[in-house]
């Protein structure tokens, strides 16, 4: 039994989460193997790349059926970039395409009238503003106002703002850095590539899983 | 406004480099090492560049973004000989978040278009490596050996309007040299660019800086022979690999033309100067 299963559907930077999960001390799998999954005590689900693709690849492997199931039994959920967008109702990238609705809300492309077309896409150190709302079991609990390494076009429109965690700005528009609900947490942001206040939550899930068994 | 600053790490047979102007590679010691010093200091991003893959046709450094991942968690741009879907995957998913062309983009412009679709904008910089020649800039490729007849500034927007999500722009006449970057094209390059750019060679000071950033509106620098020299790893030359010009490194001694800057030193000046928002994240 692993502590946590990275997701494998072939799509984004999974080796980067591995070693950070590693350098923490966590016990992690690459995998997409049912039972693996099944039997983690959390999953992360990363991803980078086109939302449509990842649905379909997704899906192909069964992974969505294992990520529900994961969640009916309200186990810990990680989602990093893409893989927090996959949470929510729908994304617009290409095309309309349905997520996996564990969460309401839409993915939507970054649109600013200042700049350019090219400029449409978010990449860079940003700061992140906390919500204001305590939880001991937050992966960001250690952290303040942190620049964060952010790589992406598309943003998630949240139904229920009480479940972001952090917000962020691109230009003038503000966005969902993070949300929490639940068991369920997820980051915009790479937080294995946002230098060591990145690594920090990956320690504070480390201390989350650990006090789990007890 | 926020400037990222970068380590520019050149890659020669896993050998850690750097030459003046391209040429003359001394071996300064294991690229990892200094990866890791640039990540304790504060680093906002990590450049490997394989100097030779281009010319030889081979890109081999998988093994050390690997090794790399291991310990240094920023994002990491790596080129050097790219020209296939095939090697882009691959160094996606040893550890690498972008990846910067040059030759194969002027060689079949149409390669930065491929590259965008498969991968998106935010994935693929292109790199720009030039020379002035009388008063114009002319690119050049293979790590600076090939002339081509491509004006800066024309490529530049050809590579933006192409889809590329952000450029890395080499004076190769002042790579290496300590003497600062080309501030004429810095200005030149700032007027005529919309997408983001990260300027590289020369710089070796605080002055340097405030004057490129007086001059352009980067959106990072990269560095290489200023932080390299300031933290050489003298332990290397007692387990050198015996490959490519080693003298200097086992001489163990520091070189005049550059002081001892750290990148935290370099941050707090940004935050005095022009008053950036810089934490760090060392």
């Amino acid at each position: 039994m692993h502590d946590v299963a990275i997701i494998d559907y072939n799509m984004g930077n999974l080796f980067s989460i591995d070693c950070a999960l590693k350098f923490t001390g966590l016990n992690s799998i690459i995998t997409n193997n049912l039972d693996e999954i099944e039997n983690s005590k959390c999953i992360i689900l990363p991803g980078v790349g086109a939302f449509p693709e990842a649905m379909k690849r997704l899906k192909e492997k069964k992974l969505d059926t294992a990520i529900y199931n994961f969640n009916l039994k309200k186990k810990p959920i990680v989602g990093i970039c893409l893989g927090m967008q996959l949470l929510f109702t729908s994304s617009y990238e290409n095309t309309a395409t349905k997520g996996l609705g564990i969460l309401e809300g839409e993915v939507k492309k970054f649109t600013t009238n200042k700049k350019t077309e090219n400029h449409v896409f978010n990449v860079g150190w940003r700061k992140i503003s906390l919500s204001k709302k305590k939880d001991e079991e937050s992966l960001l609990k250690n952290l303040g106002e942190e620049k964060m390494y952010f790589i992406h076009s598309y943003h998630v429109s949240v139904k229920d703002k009480n479940i972001e965690s952090s917000s962020s700005q691109f230009y003038d528009k503000k966005f969902t850095a993070s949300i929490k609900k639940e068991n369920i947490q997820a980051f915009q942001f790479h937080p294995e590539k946002s230098g060591k206040k990145g690594i920090e939550i990956y320690y504070s899930l480390k201390k989350y899983l650990n006090l789990l068994t007890v | 406004m926020y400037l990222r600053i970068i380590p520019k790490l050149d890659i020669k047979n896993q050998n850690l480099v750097k030459g003046v102007q391209l040429e003359g590679l001394r071996v300064l010691g294991d690229p990892k090492k200094y990866a890791e010093n640039y990540y304790q200091d504060g680093a906002d991003e990590i450049i490997y560049h394989d100097v030779v893959a281009s010319l030889y046709q081979r890109n081999n450094i998988s093994s050390l973004i690997k090794r790399t991942s291991e310990n240094v968690f920023l994002p990491m741009l790596v080129g050097g000989g790219i020209n296939n879907k095939k090697q882009v995957e691959e160094i996606l998913r040893s550890g690498a978040d972008r990846i910067f062309i040059n030759t194969a983009a002027l060689n079949n412009p149409k390669f930065i278009n491929e590259i965008v679709n498969s991968f998106g904008s935010s994935t693929l910089v292109v790199s720009i490596e030039f020379v002035k020649v009388g008063s114009n800039y002319l690119c050049r490729k293979d790590f600076g050996r090939e002339e081509t007849n491509k004006d800066l500034i024309s490529w530049a927007k050809e590579a933006q309007d192409r889809g590329a999500g952000e450029l890395v722009l080499t004076s190769i006449d002042s790579d290496g040299t300590g003497k600062g970057f080309d501030l004429n094209a810095a200005e030149l390059i700032s007027k005529n660019i919309k997408i983001p750019f990260i300027l590289n060679g020369g710089i070796s000071s605080l002055e340097h800086i405030n004057e490129v950033l007086n001059a352009s509106n980067p959106s990072g620098l990269a560095i290489g022979s200023m932080l390299h020299y300031s933290g050489l790893d003298k332990n290397f030359s007692k387990t050198l690999l015996p490959e490519g010009n080693t003298e200097f490194i086992k001489k163990n001694k520091s070189y005049k033309n550059f002081g001892s800057l750290s990148i935290q030193d370099i941050k707090k000046s940004l935050v005095k100067k022009f008053k950036m928002e810089h934490s760090s994240h060392a």
